[in-house]
């Protein structure tokens, strides 16, 4: 039984480490541009596929790979805030319906590519790491748990110790103080831009090898998303954060001893919960990012 | 002032023609598709009445399966005959919506749109869940259809998608009238001031959350009564029929057409699915299909940000001025 528990605490670890890159992407980009950007999912699978393209197919080296689908993801963010959300950024309601748009067109393009068939990504290493008889860890998933650490201090170092990070906090708290003290909040929305997708970038790369890919995985990562967000309170990072590990555990534990679907309904009651107790979310502050 | 309303009689009465004559001009899948563009139609129209309250709902569609569910329910287990279950399926969307109001109103804004989310899939969820009674992930299956109407000399069968669509055709407008009616009321005109000034109309006696609340019941209801109209002509509900995706496409609607006219809704809802139905296919581009309908929304989004409302306005203004100009050479 607590074998049975550690292992599906090891499996939630695992789940909570890609949920967490994806979720502080779509709150970073919501505190600096106000606009919840629905295609955040599909950005998680053009990841998974830039590893897809280049290392199942070109046989090219899974972390140098995992790297270009870190730049690639984040240079299609720029190319979203200057087509959409740049030009929209008076407009919420637009801006979710371009990213709805733009979400359509990332689909298909995959499906035109690569088929709508699932991809299977060889691991690129088989070695398990053996806790006891019935816990054990595949390598594999122990590099999406280590780059996720990786991501996210360097982004909390990158937000708490350098003058960019200084700059981008100002400008999510209050955009027209930030401008009058010099702060070009153009920069800083692409810069935002680029470092959220490319989290949601880095988190479907290194994930490939371990999930199942098909062009519509983008569906259920944003509801997950959705839900850390909200329960993690809209525009806080490390509420984010924890919030992913909460529900990583919870979805993974029920997943386990009931049911996949009850496990979902689950999830969604307790942000409707959430939502009605405390709309500022479980670890959630009035400041944004 | 009583010169152009001929011209306006004229115009509702080629419209009547185009809209009789309309499916027989097209195939059997365009005539199956006029059918559900019909069906849609309503789900947009009862959509846009929640939004002049200012809230936008991701669970509108959920409501439309509800209605869908609970006619389907009442036919197969309860024995209720197909017209009055249609009826009862409805009312249940509405007693739904009220239900949900009581959670679901405490959030404004973007806390609602995911709200509404969330108790949308819970509910989704749980038809997919429990296989007695809502059939589990194939939902269920062989639902009585619409029963056909047998006049003594001529039999309407509403298998024939021209006749169903005639029958949803009338329906439909019947409840475009009485949308339009609740709009043009004192209670339509509450929904806008609870929209634009929520405070100054609570301030002088409004009970906003009262006036809320009825917006959602009533937009629910209508959907259920869509879903219901849905239900009956394909036989069969599934969870999936009524996902976040087919929102998407009632959300797209909505936005590309425009919310702040009656007809905004409806355009939007005919030329997109015109495009992604008719013109798309016939240049067969089926795999291309989302690839050139996400262009066009955000192009729709970025270039036409008051929607294809507003392009119309704008048409009949010109057309406007050039009667008048005409008149006035005549004199």
């Amino acid at each position: 039984m607590i074998e049975l528990l550690l292992q599906t605490g090891l499996n939630a670890l695992f789940a909570a480490a890609y949920l967490s890159l994806v979720a502080v992407g779509l709150v970073l980009i919501f505190g600096v541009m106000g606009v919840i950007n629905f295609a955040h999912g599909e950005l998680f699978m053009l990841g998974a596929y830039v590893v897809v393209a280049l290392y199942t197919n070109l046989q090219m080296p899974f972390f140098l790979v995992v790297a270009i689908g870190l730049i690639f993801v984040g240079l299609v963010g720029i190319v979203m805030e200057m087509t959409m959300f740049h030009p929209l950024r008076d407009n919420p309601l637009g801006g979710l319906v371009a990213s709805i748009g733009f979400l359509m067109v990332i689909q298909a393009l995959i499906i035109l590519g690569f088929g709508v068939r699932m991809e299977h990504v060889p691991p690129v290493t088989q070695d398990v790491i053996v806790i006891s008889e019935k816990v054990r860890l595949p390598v594999q998933r122990l590099f999406v748990i280590l780059s996720a650490l990786v991501c996210l201090s360097a982004l909390w170092l990158f937000l708490k110790r350098t003058k960019f990070g200084w700059a981008l906090r100002a400008s999510a708290q209050d955009p027209e103080a930030a401008m009058l003290q010099g702060i070009s909040t153009r920069t800083v929305s692409i810069i935002a831009l680029f470092i959220g997708a490319a989290l949601a970038g880095v988190a479907g790369s290194v994930a490939a090898p371990v999930i199942s890919i098909s062009p519509v995985i983008g569906h259920s990562v944003i509801v997950s998303a959705f839900i850390v967000i909200i329960v993690g309170g809209i525009g806080s990072l490390e509420g984010a954060v924890l919030a992913s590990a909460t529900y990583a555990f919870i979805h993974t534990v029920i997943t386990t001893f009931v049911d996949g679907v009850i496990a979902d309904i689950v999830g969604l009651s307790l942000m409707l919960m959430v939502l009605i107790i405390k709309p500022t979310g479980m670890f959630g502050t009035q400041d944004r990012v | 002032m009583s010169k152009p309303q001929p011209l306006i009689l004229l115009s509702f009465l080629l419209l009547a023609v185009v809209l009789i004559v309309l499916p027989h001009g097209l195939s059997y899948s365009q005539r199956e598709i006029l059918v559900f563009l019909t069906i849609n139609i309503l789900v947009v129209s009862s959509y846009r009445l929640l939004t002049l309250t200012g809230e936008w709902s991701l669970g509108h569609i959920v409501m439309m399966g509800v209605g869908a569910y609970g006619s389907a329910l009442y036919t197969k287990e309860l024995g209720v005959p197909v017209p009055i279950s249609m009826i009862l399926g409805a009312l249940t969307a509405g007693i739904i919506a009220w239900g949900l109001s009581f959670p679901l109103f405490r959030m404004k804004g973007f806390y609602f749109l995911i709200g509404s989310f969330a108790a949308g899939e819970i509910i989704r969820l749980l038809w997919k869940r429990f296989r007695d009674p809502f059939g589990g992930p194939k939902g269920i299956k062989r639902i009585d259809p619409f029963p056909d109407i047998d006049f003594g000399f001529v039999r309407i069968d509403f298998f024939d998608p021209v006749n169903y669509y005639y029958f949803a055709l009338i329906i439909v407008i019947l409840c475009l009238v009485i949308l339009w009616r609740i709009e043009k009321s004192m209670i339509g005109l509450t929904f806008h001031a609870v929209h634009w000034q929520d405070k100054l109309a609570e301030s002088t006696g409004v009970n906003v959350r009262a006036y809320r609340t009825l917006a959602l019941v009533i937009s629910a209801t209508f959907a259920g009564l869509a879903g219901t109209l849905l239900a009956h002509y394909i036989g069969t509900v599934n969870p999936n029929v009524f996902d976040i995706e087919q929102m998407v496409f009632v959300l797209t609607w909505a936005i590309v057409g425009g919310t702040t006219t009656i007809y905004g809704p409806i355009i939007g809802c005919i030329i997109l699915t015109a495009l992604n139905e008719i013109v798309l296919r016939e240049i067969g581009l089926e795999q291309g299909r989302p690839l050139v309908y996400g262009l066009i929304l955000i192009a729709s989004v970025l270039f036409m940000p008051k929607g294809l409302e507003d392009v119309v306005k704008k048409v009949i203004e010109l057309m406007k001025q050039h009667v008048f100009r005409g008149r006035i050479k005549d004199v």
